[in-house]
């Protein structure tokens, strides 16, 4: 026993309890729940080859993928053009932009599903303010279809596309910008040779970070896609609560975590993944 | 070097996008403030009557008091567990303690819809469905990689030197951490609280999966309220949620000043 505390560094003691909790009543359960894809309700691969098979799943996938897809490439786009006005702007005006990014990121999920379906619907703010200009003469559907769940989404992924990229931009040596100026570059040149690619590890890191959230993303594709817009979050949810399918929920849930692990091991490769989920430079 | 029209350009656009971000929310306040009893934009006329049946419903009390009791909970909880797990990982600080650390960041990584899945399929056969325990217990689990992200990046600006002194001193392992290391990665630990009640106080993949009628936390009700669509206390509660995060806000700015070496960006 005295041979074994002294290998064993006593950090390890503090590290424990809380150890001892994730394996237990998370990755137990987990791993439960892979199990059943495989063996529920019977045995074998039926549940993966449902896939194939069934149109309303292929058809969700689809989807999903899909709202996910472009919700990455908008987010990243407007993300980018935030953090670098952000980098780029005087410390006072710098300190003004992360105060209204921060707090559009804590302000409820809730709320803010709230405030578009008031935005968005028949006779919510845009359509009647359209009206009032003249624009439109019918309401246009912003919801209950793809375009809300996008406009939901996007609005929601935002800050999470400029923490990243924010991150990334920081550590840049502004240097190398001046010396391709100086060397006779436009500014669009330096910009796009020699800027853009800098700031890729922070472009991809941005990009499978929004990418994840997305792909798991419930509260907004339910409320604003309105039941219309059926995604895998949303379907696992009725799966289980409702018509109490475990199989096939948990052939979802094992196809999107391994789409999560695949997708948290190449971001490794390009940032510290600490770096990402913390904000921290550490 | 002067800035190019293409940047005053973007950063123009940048604010409007800021804009876009925090002004949505906004609509809350003209719809909490409607006269009429179903969900409306007051047109000239005002009231507060939603605000008075928002605070004497008991409904929606017992929900802000239960979030409240949740929130606090798991925000103790999860700050003694993650400043725990980052005191010991940066001791250890070896190949495996990366390891260790990244496993125990993935119930923050992993899709809430995947970790609702297990916690519902664990807390059947335990008996924990419905309880405050087992809400309590979820929240933990996804708070606590908060907490050990903040307190790691206090740790790592802490000098190991001081630790050694101490140690050299003839302080024990356990004075030292609660003498030398704790005060100096207070602000982390600060900001790990926070993170922690903010993340379990707005909850709901998880928690719509786990409760259902004793344990109605205040997303819980919100949730509801806007799926039936009608109701403008719903937006009355927006409004309260909106100026609590401007609170928790400035708490936090002043939290950050006294600590600018700590600058999480999240």
């Amino acid at each position: 026993m005295l041979a074994l505390r002294k290998h064993i560094s006593p950090g390890w003691w503090l590290v424990a309890p809380f150890f001892l909790m994730v394996a237990c009543l998370y990755l137990g359960p987990l791993l439960n729940i892979l199990w059943l894809s495989l063996s529920d309700p019977e045995p074998g691969l039926q549940n993966y080859s449902k896939l194939v098979e069934s149109d309303t799943l292929a058809r969700i996938m689809w989807t999903t993928i899909r709202i996910c897809v472009i919700t990455t490439g908008f987010s990243v786009i407007l993300g980018y053009s935030v953090a670098y006005a952000m980098v780029h702007a005087y410390r006072r005006e710098q300190s003004f932009m992360l105060t209204f990014l921060l707090v559009s990121f804590w302000i409820s999920i809730l709320v803010r599903t709230f405030s578009w379906l008031m935005l968005l619907g028949r006779k919510g703010l845009v359509n009647e303010s359209l009206e009032v200009i003249g624009l439109i003469s019918e309401p246009v559907a912003f919801m209950r279809n793809e375009l809300g769940v996008l406009i939901g989404m996007v609005h929601y992924m935002i800050p999470y596309a400029v923490l990243p990229l924010l991150v990334n931009m920081q550590t840049l040596d502004q240097r190398v910008m001046s010396a391709s100026r100086n060397l006779g570059a436009s500014a669009s040149q330096t910009f796009f040779r020699i800027y853009l690619p800098m700031t890729r590890p922070g472009i991809v890191a941005s990009a499978l970070l929004v990418f994840i959230l997305s792909l798991g993303f419930y509260v907004t594709p339910a409320v604003l896609g309105g039941g219309k817009v059926l995604m895998v979050a949303e379907y696992i949810s009725v799966q289980l609560l409702v018509t109490l399918k475990w199989g096939v929920a948990a052939m979802l849930a094992a196809l999107m975590l391994a789409g999560v692990l695949v997708m948290l091991w190449i971001m490794s490769k390009f940032m510290k993944l600490s770096t990402v989920f913390g904000g921290a430079s550490s | 070097m002067k800035p190019s029209l293409l940047a005053l350009f973007n950063r123009a656009g940048a604010w409007v996008l800021l804009m876009f971000l925090v002004l949505p929310a906004l609509i809350a306040i003209p719809v909490s403030l409607t006269p009429k009893r179903f969900l409306s934009m007051p047109k000239g006329e005002y009231s507060l009557r939603h605000f008075e049946k928002l605070f004497t419903s008991e409904e929606w009390m017992s929900s802000f008091g239960q979030s409240a009791v949740v929130a606090l909970s798991t925000s103790l909880l999860a700050t003694i567990f993650g400043t725990l797990c980052a005191i010991g990982l940066w001791r250890v600080s070896s190949k495996y303690s990366e390891v260790v650390r990244a496993f125990l960041l993935l119930p923050l990584i992993i899709p809430q819809i995947i970790s609702a899945m297990a916690f519902y399929r664990l807390w059947i056969p335990m008996g924990l469905l419905d309880s405050y325990l087992g809400l309590i217990l979820a929240h933990t689990i996804l708070a606590t990689p908060m907490v050990l992200i903040t307190v790691s990046a206090s740790l790592a600006n802490f000098d190991p030197k001081l630790e050694q002194a101490s140690r050299n001193l003839g302080a024990s392992n356990w004075v030292t951490v609660r003498r030398v290391i704790l005060p100096s990665v207070r602000p982390g630990v600060l900001a790990g609280a926070l993170f922690a009640f903010i993340l379990s106080w707005d909850e709901i993949v998880v928690t719509l999966f786990i409760s259902k009628y004793s344990v109605y936390t205040l997303p819980r009700r919100m949730w509801n309220g806007i799926r039936e669509n009608t109701d403008p206390t719903v937006a009355a509660a927006a409004v309260v949620l909106i100026a609590l995060t401007i609170i928790a806000f400035v708490v936090y700015a002043i939290l950050s000043r006294r600590n600018a070496k700590v600058k999480t960006s999240l």
